[in-house]
């Protein structure tokens, strides 16, 4: 069964429509690329999933469970729509880490904040601070961190920046991680290895959805891809067809662009 | 030479019981100010039209005039026009006037510096706390608060020691401060009569205490450096 349910998404802003009915599935463990020029609603789009926008129109179901419907809007209290957003993660192109903590401390933050609702809390605070940090510090490991763990972000470089905040996205354990342009704040020497790992978790069945403009990598790593053009899913398949021999014309435009610009 | 090593002692006395006095207005306003300029920033960024464009009028009048004329009618206005004093009489009446002043006056500025902190913040910050399932609260506390205090300290302290010389304003309503002090062996006091140099010395009082802070501030600024 998919673990991903996304049904005719719509979204406007004023009279400028971003998404116009997107449908797709995610089935677990395997990844999605999403490509498409800019403007053509990739962002806005994973925006919505992980409910910084709301979308005029839609369904959004995780494992089945409804997490949005905008025919039958309920109406969202605080808490429930905290817990309905980490199914979701999303690490962001700007990183956005939080400077003043170290890279530990960015990946520990949430989690700890999140215990505290726990009703145990009070009485095993040690040993539950202790296991978050014990699990960030592995996080951070897999990411190539481990001897940058007390470093600010201002003492780390960009990719260094960028596996921090994949470690501090995978901590809380998100059904589906989501990039947005993972590398395109890299220097060209630095998206080698954010992409590394990112293909390290896709060995991994990580479930994930990944908009990049890295064709190479959107082909290789992706179980499936989706081209998205003007708000519209364009085409969309396994990458092989879609990148080698594209139905639309639009998707052939696309690509072209990517084959002259190298 | 002679003459002022033997007034030195009465008048170190009485410039020290006027700096007393520019010390408590220091701190006054500082104690007031610090949060009401939060409270104004956060009008001034209100949502609601009314409180947003009131306040920004607010922080416009006072900023825009100047401080010594603000003294003036807050401590003049209620007795001379409106023939109800409400300030009381002598110099705790004045000392509360210019509290009042002084407090209003720093207090825009300080929300100016205030909205600007807040506001500077990337709205990347918000939205990387919600995504991991932070409350707003939480984003403010946790991930904000600290970012913003760094942002301000820098502005609030030159603020700082721009009040510490702006209290000398307060002479224009008789507040017994230093400058006041000082200007009394002027026209005569405790014996002492034609001498400007006590009045000169003042500033002795001012540039030490300007020291002092610069270093505090100094302090609490290399303490946030850690991060950028
Ligand atoms: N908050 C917003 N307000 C108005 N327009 C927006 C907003 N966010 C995105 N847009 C517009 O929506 C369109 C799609 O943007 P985006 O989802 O960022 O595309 P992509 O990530 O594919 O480059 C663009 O035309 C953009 O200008
Ligand atoms: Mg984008």
């Amino acid at each position: 069964m998919a673990i991903l349910e996304v049904e005719h998404i719509q979204k406007s802003f004023g009279a400028t429509r971003v998404l116009d009915d997107i449908s797709f599935t995610l089935e677990k463990g395997k990844t999605l690329s999403l490509i498409g020029s800019s403007g053509s609603g990739k962002t806005t789009l994973l925006r919505c999933l992980n409910f910084l926008e709301t979308p005029d129109q839609g369904v959004i179901r995780v494992t089945g469970e409804v997490l949005l419907d905008m025919a039958q809007p309920q109406k969202q209290t605080a808490a429930l729509l905290r817990k309905k957003r980490l199914h979701f993660g999303l690490v962001f192109q700007s990183f956005n880490l939080f400077p003043q903590y170290t890279a530990l401390e960015n990946v520990t933050l949430a989690g700890s904040l999140l215990a505290r609702e726990r009703p145990d809390y009070r009485e095993h605070k040690k040993d539950i601070l202790a296991e978050l940090e014990a699990q960030a510090m592995d996080l951070l490991t897999q990411m190539g961190l481990r001897d940058r763990a007390e470093r600010y972000p201002h003492q780390l470089s960009g990719g260094q920046c960028q596996r921090v905040a994949i470690a501090r996205a995978l901590a809380l354990h998100p059904d589906i991680l989501c990039f947005d342009e993972p590398t395109s704040a890299l220097d060209p020497e630095l998206t080698g290895e954010v992409l590394r790992v990112i293909r390290e978790l896709a060995e991994r069945e990580t479930t994930m959805m990944i908009v990049t403009h890295e064709m190479a990598f959107a082909r290789d790593v992706a179980d499936t891809v989706i081209f998205m053009d003007d708000g519209k899913i364009c085409e969309q398949g396994d990458p092989r067809e879609v990148f080698d021999h594209p139905k639309e014309e639009r998707t052939r435009q696309f690509l072209a662009r990517y084959r002259q610009e190298r | 030479m002679e003459q002022i090593l033997q007034q030195m002692p009465i008048v170190i006395g009485a410039l020290n019981t006027g700096f007393l006095q520019t010390l408590k207005l220091f701190f006054v306003t500082l104690l007031g100010a610090l949060p009401l300029g939060l409270v104004i920033a956060l009008g001034s960024m209100s949502r609601s039209l009314v409180i947003s464009l009131f306040t920004r009028t607010i922080v416009w009048i006072v900023r825009g005039s100047p401080l010594m004329i603000q003294l003036l009618i807050i401590y003049y206005f209620p007795g001379l026009v409106l023939h109800t004093p409400i300030w009381g009489g002598g110099e705790s009446g004045r000392f509360l006037a210019a509290s009042v002043a002084f407090i209003l006056n720093y207090a825009c500025y300080f929300s100016e510096i205030y909205r600007g902190g807040i506001q500077g913040i990337p709205r990347g910050q918000d939205e990387a706390g919600l995504v991991l399932g932070m409350t707003p609260r939480q984003i403010f506390f946790h991930v904000k608060l600290l970012q913003m205090i760094k942002a301000i300290v820098p502005p609030i302290s030159n603020e700082i020691m721009t009040l510490v010389k702006d209290t000398s304003l307060s002479r224009i309503i008789a507040l017994q401060e230093i400058i006041w002090a000082g200007q009394s062996f002027l026209k005569g006091s405790q014996g002492i009569s034609g001498a400007i140099w006590p009045l000169f010395f003042t500033a002795v009082y001012y540039l030490v205490w300007n020291g002092i802070m610069t270093i505090v501030l100094g302090r609490v600024e290399k303490r946030l450096n850690y991060f950028r």
